[in-house]
């Protein structure tokens, strides 16, 4: 079974292949069949890999499989080979089966559009990169993937090519996530130079090996990779992408902007955890970006109108908890979450989508209200969604996971108090933000008229997901709530963590209820701003000091504004300026300058055969002259 | 003798094509379709033959002839090929081909002398990739320039007369400074050892002071730095390019400027390793401003046409930077720069090619949502953007990586540098995107989309790309014992001991 | 044989007939007495010539002016087909008239 690994990604680039070459031919039925199920067949042959590899685990827990060289140089061969283990296991888990839901629902939401053919060509592309990305076994192909899918982000913000928005937006995720890029190159570029390998597994041998704990090389060559990594996960400081990537159709938003591309920064460390243990300041960087994040886009959240912008600030906030529990050395934890996030996150924009469909493409939530009858599949299952992200207690999976997060925050030898309250406050603005969300989408007066009822193609995604955002909590049990930890379990030989035996469990519980009791307040002040007493909510709005801090936090704390000034506006002008080439206006000064020695000595070229014969006459004397007297 | 023919075949071909197409505007067409299949053919037998790459593993040599020209001045006839040298030769039949495919319709007048001058460019290059006589490298050297100066002032657009002079001075002037040191190099070897001779195996070992080495180094370095061509040599190509027709533009980009790194390769590193170690700092230097100072100015343009060409000068800083690097990774990284670049920047300026005859224009700013006008057009054209930003997966991605891996070894502050050429590429690339194929459309534009015979053509050019970007490994391996040659005579340049590439 | 002129005055006289050659040739704008100048010029040269042999005793010398000679027979023949053009296009021998070919 484990020889047919290559057609995880290979399938989906086959449906790309066809629907990019003939896609534009054929029926839509067809390139739904095709782009739906070549993603289908691979989230089957997943299941059925994994079932596999769970029920007898190869040796090492990992299996590889080399398709062929890719490039040979300095004695190394790069190649296209795939690595089965746990850790990318999981994620492959995720990528095949969100994205089919994803591709499932597209094909429905999608059905009105133009490039209709393109759309699930360049999904497909999408989910083969990713699918390259956790799979690969050597960096450098690892890295195409990760080129790949940020190629695909690209065409996909752009994907309603015409509005010259669209287009803005998506250039500008691709060049900086490619600002990322570029230093996780140059890591590639050291780690080469120094072990004479790109294989993950021998990487990190050899500097598990060589290098000692906080040595120099380790911490750059681990400061580079968490480059790559806040570029592609949007975490400060090049988040700035994320928000405006919301341009492109929500299916998009759901696969690529939540679920799971920008997880592939905790891919990446996750990945490369030993060189993140080597390089204890860099770890330390982690969690302090993930702390900062998660507030920021949280506070940001708070503000924003649009529901997909609330859903990405939403997003750029969670995968800072992810970098959180990375950073404090919590592996399993952010793994953990990574997962429990793409369902629920999935979920939220999936049925976001429903709600801005049948809106007419409205995206402002203070437009829509009371859709709470009209699409009631759609508002329980939202609501599903937005009670996971806000973690409420032991029913949902986010619960499970953004504890544990906090728990390790708290009782790691790397975590802190600081770094937990970090967290404790985010779940409080999460549970506010989320459910000021629900209220004004789906309660209130009914301000539209809702034309467009999802059919089963939309809503069974829902529902799947709905159900996973419940019992996806359930394989990772708390050691205060039954005490079963499987997913750790499953990922030990990866991280090789050691069992939690931290402190207490008596702590755990009590960080556990305070967590919950967070949660659950956070819960009422958004029930108690948007949903019983709006005129509140009002009042402190027309507060000018609250006034521009919430425009502060409408721009996403202009960081855009920022980086425009810093480096986009000195870059136009840079460019402007020098359009026409200031080193071609050197040669043409020469040019000009032997043209004006032309039309000078032209001048002496009078046409009078008397003026030549007295020039030559002179000069003969001339020279006659010089030979006699200084010979 | 097959070394010979490969070149005679073009010169005859271009001579027939000019004598029976002078009626006949497609027989032109044809004779020198079929001159370049027949000249394909010999490459072929060369590939396959008993003295292939493929089978003379670990020989740099693969072919070596040589007769007497002009036996009193020790002027001789000397051609062989090498894997670098035969990997150079398929893409300049192979763009040579192209090059007469892309021109089938947009050449109306003069066929026939088209063509002559096309042929007669291609076996100068040829030519120039094979001649290991100085003298004859020089020869060909001028042969390929004289009919390129006819090709941008004849069928060029507007501005050509001013272009085609720029372009004739500055690469003249280069050439001129290499007479100089190749006579310099000629006299000083005649001396030292009483033998006159222009032969590169005989000059390969001339004992040269520090000095001496120096000077006339340079005035290869130049010659061919300014063919690259590198800051601060570059201005003639902007030009050059933007008004020359597009089989014009693709023979420059794709085949001209290789001559520039080919004579780094051949005659800079081998002859005069110790002085052009003492300048591979400042050369490099010089090659990361290359590679960013060409992508701002590639940005700041309007001239789809001039983009395009300025992306070349920051594509060629990278094979600068792999040339100086001197390690067998790096060198690795410029060969297959040199074919990745070949490609895509031809296809490049066979799409803005396309685009100028069917719209009349290559101002951006009158383009715009080509996208839903000519979706294949406007595919390929995204295919070549990404190619040429170097995404992983096209022959770019691999050429830059090894060039920068390389580089990094000797010297990581530049590595560093030029890796935001990666970032600039990204946002110049997406520009030529966002301004012609995405976008609203433009009222009033009719934008047929490609013909069989243009889509066949780029659908070629994708596969190739594709190829070398996912398996580079023909490449590498035919171009690697010539690269260890030329590395073994730099290896000192290096820190690190250099490592065979494993056959 | 003409014994014992000095080379020295044989010399100034060809400087002397030089000088008035080429002041012809400057002074004055009618074509046909600039190519006469011209000639004088010429035959100037030759003494010069004729005198060097003598004093060296040598034939070169004279083996020169019968090659200049030649070339003045040759050089009037293209002058005066050149002269009988210009008057056939011009209608004037003034020199100063033709003054249209310069750059």
């Amino acid at each position: 079974m484990n020889d047919f690994l290559f057609l995880i990604p290979a399938l989906p680039f086959a449906g790309f292949l066809i629907l990019a070459l003939a896609g534009r031919r054929l029926p839509k039925t067809a390139v739904a069949f095709i782009g739906a199920g070549s993603v289908g067949l691979s989230a089957a042959l997943t299941m059925l890999i994994g079932a596999g590899f769970i029920a007898s685990p190869p040796q090492d827990h990992a299996f590889t499989q080399t398709l062929w060289t890719w490039m040979q140089f300095d004695g190394y061969a790069a190649s296209v080979s795939f690595v089965l283990d746990p850790l990318s296991l999981i994620m492959t888990f995720v990528i095949t089966g969100v994205g089919f839901l994803i591709h499932l629902y597209s094909t429905e939401f999608m059905l009105d559009e133009e490039g209709y053919s393109r759309f699930f060509a360049y999904m497909n592309l999408f989910v083969g990169s990713m699918l390259t990305l956790v799979l690969a076994d050597n960096l450098l192909l690892l890295y195409l993937g990760w080129e790949g899918v940020g190629l695909c982000s690209y065409l996909l913000i752009g994907f309603w090519y015409t509005d010259p928005a669209n287009g803005r937006a998506a250039r500008k995720a691709f060049v900086v996530t490619r600002t990322g890029d570029t230093a996780m190159a140059l890591g590639l570029f050291l780690l080469f130079t120094n072990f004479g390998t790109l294989n993950i597994q021998d990487l990190m041998l050899h500097a598990a090996k060589q290098w000692p704990v906080g040595s120099a090389t380790a911490v750059l060559a681990a400061a580079l990779l968490l480059g790559g990594a806040v570029g592609k996960s949007a975490q400060l400081p090049l988040q700035t992408w994320l928000p405006d990537a919301m341009a492109g159709p929500t299916p998009v938003s759901a696969l690529i902007h939540a679920a799971t591309m920008v997880t592939a920064g905790v891919y990446l460390i996750a990945r490369t955890h030993v060189l993140f243990e080597l390089a204890p300041v860099v770890q330390a960087a982690v969690a302090v970006i993930g702390a900062a994040t998660l507030l920021i886009a949280g506070f940001s959240a708070l503000a924003q109108r649009d529901i997909k912008r609330v859903l990405a600030y939403s997003t750029i906030s969670q995968i800072g908890y992810m970098f959180l529990a990375l950073g404090v050395g919590a592996w399993s934890a952010a793994m953990f979450h990574f997962m429990t996030h793409a369902f629920f996150k999935a979920l939220l924009f999936l049925a976001a989508g429903v709600v801005i469909l049948a809106q007419h493409h409205e995206h402002d939530m203070f437009k829509m209200g009371g859709l709470r009858h009209k699409l009631p599949v759609t508002f329980w299952t939202f609501f599903i969604g937005a009670a996971s992200l806000s973690a409420l207690p032991l029913v949902t999976a986010g619960f499970y996971s953004k504890d544990l997060i906090l728990w390790h925050a708290w009782s790691s030898p790397s975590g802190s108090p600081g770094l937990w309250a970090a967290g404790l406050i985010g779940a409080f603005v999460t549970a506010i933000y989320t459910f000021r969300m629900v209220f004004v989408t789906f309660f209130g007066e009914s301000k539209t008229e809702v034309n467009h009822r999802p059919g089963l193609r939309m809503l069974v995604p829902l529902v799947i997901l709905a159900v996973l955002s419940i019992v996806g909590g359930f394989i990772e049990l708390p050691r205060t709530l039954g005490n079963a930890p499987l997913f750790s379990e499953f990922l030990r030989p990866v991280f090789n963590e050691k069992a939690a035996e931290h402190s207490g469990i008596a702590s755990e519980a009590v960080l556990q209820i305070g967590a919950t009791i967070v949660a659950l307040a956070g819960i009422f002040v958004a029930v108690l701003f948007y949903l019983l007493r709006p005129d509140y909510a009002r009042k402190i709005g027309g507060v000018p000091l609250f006034e521009s801090i919430r425009k502060f936090w409408l721009s996403g704390w202009d960081f855009d504004a920022l980086y425009d000034r810093l480096l986009v506006r000195p870059f136009l002008w840079i460019a402007d300026i020098n359009k026409k080439d200031i080193i071609d206006s050197g040669y043409t000064g020469i040019a000009n300058l032997n043209r004006s020695l032309n039309a000078l000595l032209s001048k002496t070229q009078t046409g009078s055969i008397r003026w030549y014969a007295m020039g030559t006459a002179i000069g003969a004397v001339v020279f006659l002259g010089i030979i006699i007297f200084y010979p | 003798m097959i070394l010979a023919w490969l070149i005679i075949t073009p010169l005859i071909g271009g001579l027939a094509a000019w004598l029976l197409g002078q009626k006949n505007a497609s027989l032109a067409r044809w004779i020198s379709i079929a001159a370049l299949v027949l000249d394909s053919a010999l490459l072929a037998a060369l590939w396959t033959g008993s003295s292939s790459p493929l089978t003379l593993a670990g020989n740099a040599w693969l072919l070596d002839k040589k007769w007497d020209w002009i036996p009193q001045l020790g002027v001789s006839l000397h051609l062989a090929v090498d894997g670098l040298s035969l990997i150079l030769i398929t893409l300049t039949l192979f763009l040579g081909i192209i090059s007469i495919i892309c021109s089938w319709t947009e050449i109306r007048e003069r066929v026939g002398f088209f063509h002559l001058n096309l042929l007669w460019i291609l076996a100068g290059i040829l030519g120039v990739f094979m001649a290991l006589d100085l003298f004859l490298f020089y020869f060909f050297w001028e042969l390929m320039l004289v009919p390129m100066y006819f090709l941008i002032n004849i069928w060029g657009h507007e501005n050509r007369v001013y272009a085609s002079l720029k372009f004739f001075i500055f690469t003249q002037a280069g050439g001129l400074l290499m007479l100089l040191s190749i006579l310099a190099l000629y006299f000083i070897h005649g001396r030292s050892t009483g033998v006159y001779t222009f032969d590169y195996f005989l000059l390969l070992g001339t004992s040269l002071t520090p000095k001496a080495a120096f000077w006339i180094m340079l005035g290869f370095f130049i010659a061919f730095v300014v063919k690259l061509p590198a800051f601060p040599f570059h201005p003639w190509l902007a030009d050059a390019h933007t008004e020359a027709p597009t089989a014009g533009s693709v023979v420059l980009a794709g085949l001209l400027l290789k001559t520039g790194a080919y004579g780094l390769l051949r005659f800079v590193l081998p002859l005069f390793p110790d002085a052009a170690a003492s300048i591979s700092y400042p050369a490099m230097i010089v090659a990361v401003i290359s590679i960013i100072y060409g992508a701002v100015l590639a940005f700041a343009q309007s001239d789809l046409k001039r983009l395009v060409a300025y992306t070349s000068v920051s594509h060629m800083g990278f094979v600068l930077l792999g040339v100086f690097a001197g390690n067998l990774t790096s060198l690795s990284g410029t060969v297959m720069q040199m074919v990745a670049h070949g490609i895509s920047t031809g296809a490049l300026f066979i799409i803005v090619g396309m685009v100028q005859q069917r719209i009349h224009t290559r101002e951006l700013g009158r383009m715009g949502g080509f996208w839903s006008l000519a979706p294949r057009l406007s595919g390929f054209a995204m295919v070549f953007a990404l190619a040429s930003l170097g995404l992983p997966g096209f022959g770019n991605f691999v050429a830059e990586f090894m060039v920068l891996v390389g580089t990094y070894r000797v010297n990581v502050v530049m590595t560093v540098l030029a890796a935001t050429g990666l970032v600039l590429a990204a946002i110049y690339s997406l520009w030529i995107v966002q301004r012609a194929f995405h976008g609203e459309k433009r009222e009033g534009v009719k934008l047929l989309d490609l013909s069989a015979r243009e889509t066949g053509m780029m659908a070629v050019m994708v596969v190739i790309i594709l190829w070398l970007g996912i398996y580079p490994q023909p490449v590498l391996k035919t171009a690697g014992p010539a690269l260890g040659t030329i590395q073994s005579y730099v290896s000192h340049m290096t820190t690190v001991a250099p490592q065979g590439v494993e056959q | 044989m003409i014994a014992n002129v000095p080379m020295e005055h044989g010399l100034i006289l060809a400087a002397l007939l030089f000088a008035l050659g080429l002041i012809g040739v400057l002074a004055r704008r009618n074509i046909v007495f600039m190519l006469m100048s011209v000639e004088i010029m010429l035959n100037a040269v030759g003494l010069a010539f004729v005198v060097a042999g003598a004093r060296w005793g040598q034939v070169d010398g004279q083996v020169m002016f019968i090659f200049i000679l030649t070339m003045a027979a040759a050089e009037v023949s293209v002058g005066l087909a050149l002269v009988l053009q210009m008057h056939h296009s011009f209608k004037t021998l003034d020199a100063d008239a033709v003054s249209k070919m310069r750059g």
